[in-house]
């Protein structure tokens, strides 16, 4: 085998390439005070002394940046049109598999649209030219993955319920002010907080968690787009991740009293991050057809082994600490999916995906990935709903749930090591009480109780009569959901349709 | 717990596709103790301490030239830090 001799000549070697197209194109500035021209990298109580330290390890230019990405582009939107053109969402596993696409749909792409805005804003208003061109790629992959996920799940959105409104539902459906208001929480921080927010926590601690099982998920239950996509993304995220880890060494390298505040923003937004991504834990072990991993597995290989015993044996060498509730957080494994299918299960004829009871092969997997927990779920909810199935009925829970003052899922999760007794904090503050469901959330309220007690809490607000109406039907016409988009899956439109669909084809040969 | 002395793992998770394949077959041969796991649609290439990528390991699979700014069109996720990225090599490992 022969290397190829002829190689293009180039002048400049990749490290120089990049330091004269970002860094030596900054000025000095002459006529300006730094402080008026960077107002917002200050009152956080960061110290930065030397901002030519920050440097991307991608050493990514504009003429890179711009030819890789189209070429994503490109082989992305070529398997979409050969997906559409062979009517691909007839081989998908089942149709049941949508509900996980509907969430996604519904909950992501407006959370990477703030993502976009956000580091917008930091590529105009961090004082480094190497965190500014970082910023700016991660602004534009952001939007580059809103765009993209819509035009992949558009395709759907001809055949399956749930994806009409997503964008008017990421606003007011009582579920998705969960991602909402996690992005709302990091956007109206500062520079430095939004970077250990999205960039260090949400994109290198806990994407792995969210995109790489649910990707290989779609690529195991014949959802060729959402494979493509999420693989196209993640690629970005490779970047995003290393931006992420940048920012944090690069704060803690530049002064030491920026250790404590670092360790405060990544122990609150390791919780945030983490219970926003317990979604993710009830589609991966409830709503594919098809699954890859459990919950339990992918947190022990993204999550412990990656991140415990990887990266903060390296953050050890600053000073920095596992996050003060991830104890919390392992023990959960074993029954997060658990409780968070349960909640959607109850309240789906408020939602815009449809669930249904695990049946006879979905229990036997359930069984082998959590012989511990599975059966003791089994027995006190999953019988009794089959049971009401059996006589006629659809069990759903007829009140609205207390939601969390801070993650804003429903109050479902239980005391650790005691899957039995429900978990609830309470917090007083200027005479009210709020509630909490575990001592991360309590813990993140009490540090800033002044931002989370104007959270818009759907129930509240639905209470309070902001929601269309004083009635469930009048709160779904407000939520934009429509009939077949939530309910029962047996008996769905999306089920009937399906088997309509199979039935009407040349007879399987 | 495992022993503070052994060289904690570090990875990358790459598609599994057809060009791709050089990638893999060239980060096997310059790793020694790699560890390959298929799952759906992904490669994921793990080893303790150091992963290397070589520019003209890959070169000689693919049969053309290739650039390893192309690397980012193969890369899914990785754990460990970026430690170097230049014209001839990636190097994944951790810092401290």
């Amino acid at each position: 085998m022969s290397v190829p001799t002829q190689k293009p000549v180039r002048k400049l070697s990749m490290k120089q390439r990049y330091s004269a197209l970002t860094h030596d194109l900054d000025w000095p500035l002459s006529y300006v005070e730094e402080d008026d021209a960077f107002p917002y990298t200050k009152f956080e109580g960061i110290k930065v002394h030397d901002w030519s330290k920050w440097e991307d390890p991608f050493r990514l230019t504009v003429e890179s940046y711009n030819k890789y990405q189209a070429e994503k582009d490109r082989r992305l939107y070529a398997v979409l049109d050969g997906f559409a053109q062979s009517q691909g969402q007839l081989s998908l596993s089942d149709a049941s598999y949508m509900n996980a696409m509907k969430i996604f749909l519904q909950g992501i792409p407006s959370g990477e649209y703030q993502a976009h805005r956000n580091f917008a804003h930091l590529a105009r208003y961090l004082n480094g030219p190497g965190a500014r061109f970082a910023s700016l790629c991660q602004s534009m992959d952001e939007l580059r993955h809103a765009q993209t996920e819509i035009h992949t799940l558009s395709h759907y959105n001809k055949f399956f319920g749930g994806m009409h409104d997503w964008n008017k539902m990421s606003d007011r459906v009582w579920y998705l002010s969960v991602p909402k208001s996690f992005f709302d929480d990091a956007g109206t921080a500062g520079p430095f907080e939004w970077l250990i927010a999205i960039g260090f926590s949400f994109e290198y601690l806990l994407t792995n968690l969210l995109f790489v099982p649910f990707m290989s998920g779609a690529a195991f239950n014949g959802d060729l787009p959402t494979m493509t996509f999420g693989f196209s993304a993640q690629s970005d995220e490779s970047r995003h991740m290393t931006l992420g880890l940048e920012g944090i060494k690069f704060m803690l390298e530049q002064d030491e009293d920026n250790l404590p505040i670092v360790q405060a923003w990544l122990d609150k937004w390791f919780w945030r991050g983490y219970r926003l991504i317990s979604l993710v834990a009830g589609m991966m072990d409830y709503m594919l057809p098809k699954r890859v991993m459990s919950w339990k597995e992918a947190f022990e290989l993204y999550f412990e082994e990656q991140m415990l015993n990887g990266l903060f044996k390296d953050l050890a060498y600053y000073g920095i600490k596992p996050p003060r509730d991830v104890e919390w957080a392992i023990q959960e494994k074993e029954i997060l999916s658990h409780q968070v299918y349960w909640i959607l299960y109850q309240f789906s004829h408020a939602a815009a995906f449809t669930t249904t009871v695990p049946n006879a092969q979905d229990q036997a997997w359930l069984a082998e990935a959590y012989p511990e927990t599975w059966p003791i779920y089994k027995s006190v909810v999953w019988d009794k709903a089959q049971k009401v199935m059996d006589e006629g009925g659809r069990y759903f829970n007829p009140g609205l749930p207390q939601l969390c003052q801070v993650c804003q899922i429903p109050m479902g999760f239980t005391e650790p090591g005691d899957p039995m007794t429900q978990c609830q904090r309470h917090s007083i503050y200027e005479g009210e009480r709020y509630d909490t469901c575990s001592d991360g959330c309590k813990w993140i309220f009490e540090r800033e109780p002044e931002k989370y007690v104007q959270a818009w809490l759907p129930v509240h607000q639905i209470y309070q009569g902001n929601c269309g109406g004083p009635t469930l039907p009048d709160v779904a016409v407000w939520y934009g959901l429509e009939p077949g988009d939530g309910g029962e899956y047996v008996g769905s439109m999306d089920q009937l349709d399906w088997a309509a669909w199979h039935a009407s084809t040349v007879k399987e040969g | 717990m495992s022993v503070e002395a052994e060289p904690r793992m570090v990875g990358v998770d790459l598609q599994e596709n057809e060009e791709n394949r050089a990638i893999v077959e060239a980060v096997e041969a310059d790793n020694e103790d790699l560890t390959v796991r298929h799952m759906p649609g992904l490669i994921r290439l793990t080893k303790p301490g150091r992963l290397v990528i070589n520019q003209a390991s890959v070169e000689q699979r693919l049969g053309r030239p290739w650039e390893t700014h192309e690397f980012q069109l193969a890369i899914v996720s990785y754990f460990g830090e970026i430690v170097e990225w230049d014209d001839d090599e990636i190097v994944i490992a951790w810092k401290h």
